[in-house]
């Protein structure tokens, strides 16, 4: 157990490796309880959202789910999130657990001038993640909804195992999958539901360990790592989510000035062909053994069984090889595309 | 609570050693050392011939979470090494103290492994 932004969370049940075989071939139930929910209600809800993050809130509809990330005015990253619209000026967004406070602060700042309200949900909610290829199978025998009408992406809300949920077919393992959020109260009675309903679907207890080297494996972002208030959304690869068209918002002349100068660095990904970990704040290396960058994530994938990572590296020495020293051992890191395994997700 | 076998001896920095009657020494990490590395994926050993001293760094054990040092329990001549752990570091997970050994050792002076720790002390120590 680990203490994760105040909240006590298990790193593994029993094995990190195996959790995360178990997510990318059958199903994983995640404990994502600590992420934070934000109400953002009013006439003018739309306006303050597209003001507030780089994605085109205006492209959602009641259902309809959209990732973005909010900047600051110098375009470093306040946190990345996902945004509900529930209704016509009524939405949720659902942020990370280590940002709440500074979150919610720079929303109440932001929100002023617009007619509308920001309220911290966060206590309110518990939230599990049933996530792979069996996951949807799972939930179904649990849920008189009809979960096949649900795309990647959007959500309903429902009844799970008799507790009142808002179904979303989302997650963070780049695996097929489902969020449920329900009442904080009844957190448990759907847990122990779903882990009564696993057993056939071959469903492990997945931890903090596992959401980290899934994600990784899948090329998703991770807050403090790929993106911090120091790495932009263009720095970090994350320009699909800035919207310029859709009209000025907060930070948008500096990133589309970095879009059209080009950044001086950028996130990369990369393995390396060997099983040494390339853990986090590594140097990276150019062909002289200059430092050209560090490493910000990194971890062993157990499904293509070596060493992968992202780190941040000056531009200029991307079109040259690049290398690591591990204790001594130089490793030459081979840049990919991420996702670094083939995903199913719907 | 982790499995501490009678027969063995134990340094405090959670590596066993075993004496053959040939006065040949095995040498690992215990189950409580595997149990908080968690998933163990990569481990360096030193080459045959090394001659390590008492307390020396022979190699590295790598999990998900962390890289650890290993140390010599005892002084003595590496005269093999685990050519498993190459491919299969897990074993080291499964099987501590049988298919996950580390290091066969020549020991320097075969009276030292009376000096480390008996499974009773090894187990007061990790609590």
């Amino acid at each position: 157990m680990v203490d994760f932004a105040g909240w006590d969370m298990p790193v593994q049940y029993k094995s990190i490796l195996e959790e995360h075989k178990a997510v990318r071939q059958r199903c994983g139930l995640f404990d994502v309880s600590h992420m934070g929910e934000a109400e953002v209600r009013g006439p003018q809800a739309l306006r303050f959202l597209q003001h507030l993050v780089t994605n085109d809130c205006s492209k959602l509809y009641p259902g309809r789910i959209l990732y973005t990330v909010m900047c600051y005015p110098h375009g470093g990253v306040v946190d990345d999130l996902l945004v509900y619209m529930r209704g016509e000026h009524d939405y949720l967004l659902c942020i990370n657990a280590g940002n709440i406070a500074k979150d919610i602060a720079w929303l109440q700042e932001q929100v002023q001038g617009f007619d509308c309200t920001v309220v911290d949900r966060s206590p309110d909610y518990a939230q599990l993640a049933i996530q792979g290829p069996r996951g949807a199978a799972l939930v179904q025998t649990l849920t008189q909804t009809d979960l096949a009408g649900i795309k990647y992406y959007h959500f309903v809300q429902g009844e799970v195992a008799g507790v009142p949920c808002l179904i979303s077919r989302t997650g963070y393992t780049g695996e097929d999958g489902f969020e449920l959020y329900c009442a904080a109260g009844d957190g448990v009675r759907l847990a122990e539901a779903v882990v009564a309903a696993g057993g056939p679907f071959g469903l492990e207890l997945t931890g903090l360990g596992a959401r980290d080297s899934l994600r990784l494996e899948a090329g998703f972002p991770l807050y403090g790592h790929e993106i911090t208030d120091q790495i932009t959304p263009i720095t970090a690869g994350l320009g699909w989510v800035v919207k310029f068209d859709k009209g000025p918002f907060i930070g948008s002349d500096v990133l589309q000035a970095e879009k059209l100068k080009g950044s001086a660095k950028k996130i990369v990904f990369f393995k390396t062909g060997d099983r040494r970990i390339v853990r986090a704040e590594t140097p990276v290396l150019d062909a002289t053994g200059a430092v050209v960058g560090r490493v910000v994530s990194g971890t062993l994938s157990p499904i293509i069984n070596e060493a992968i990572g992202s780190a941040l590296v000056d531009a200029s020495a991307l079109a040259a090889p690049l290398a690591v020293d591990i204790r001594g051992t130089k490793l030459n890191l081979q840049l990919v595309k991420p996702p670094f395994v083939p995903l199913k997700k719907s | 609570m982790s499995n501490v076998p009678a027969e063995l001896r134990y340094a405090k920095s959670h590596e066993w050693l075993q004496v053959a009657a040939d006065g040949i020494a095995t040498v690992g990490i215990t189950d409580y050392a595997q149990n908080s590395l968690g998933d163990i994926t990569y481990v360096q050993l030193p080459k045959v011939g090394a001659v390590l001293k008492a307390g020396e760094t022979f190699g590295v054990v790598e999990s998900v979470k962390a890289a650890s040092d290993v140390y010599a329990p005892v002084g003595g001549t590496v005269l093999a090494v685990n050519p498993a752990l190459e491919a299969n570091p897990e074993k080291v997970n499964s099987a501590p103290y049988a298919d996950g050994w580390m290091l066969k050792l020549k020991l320097a002076n075969p009276a030292d492994a009376a000096g480390l720790l008996s499974a009773g002390d090894y187990t007061k120590a990790v609590g």
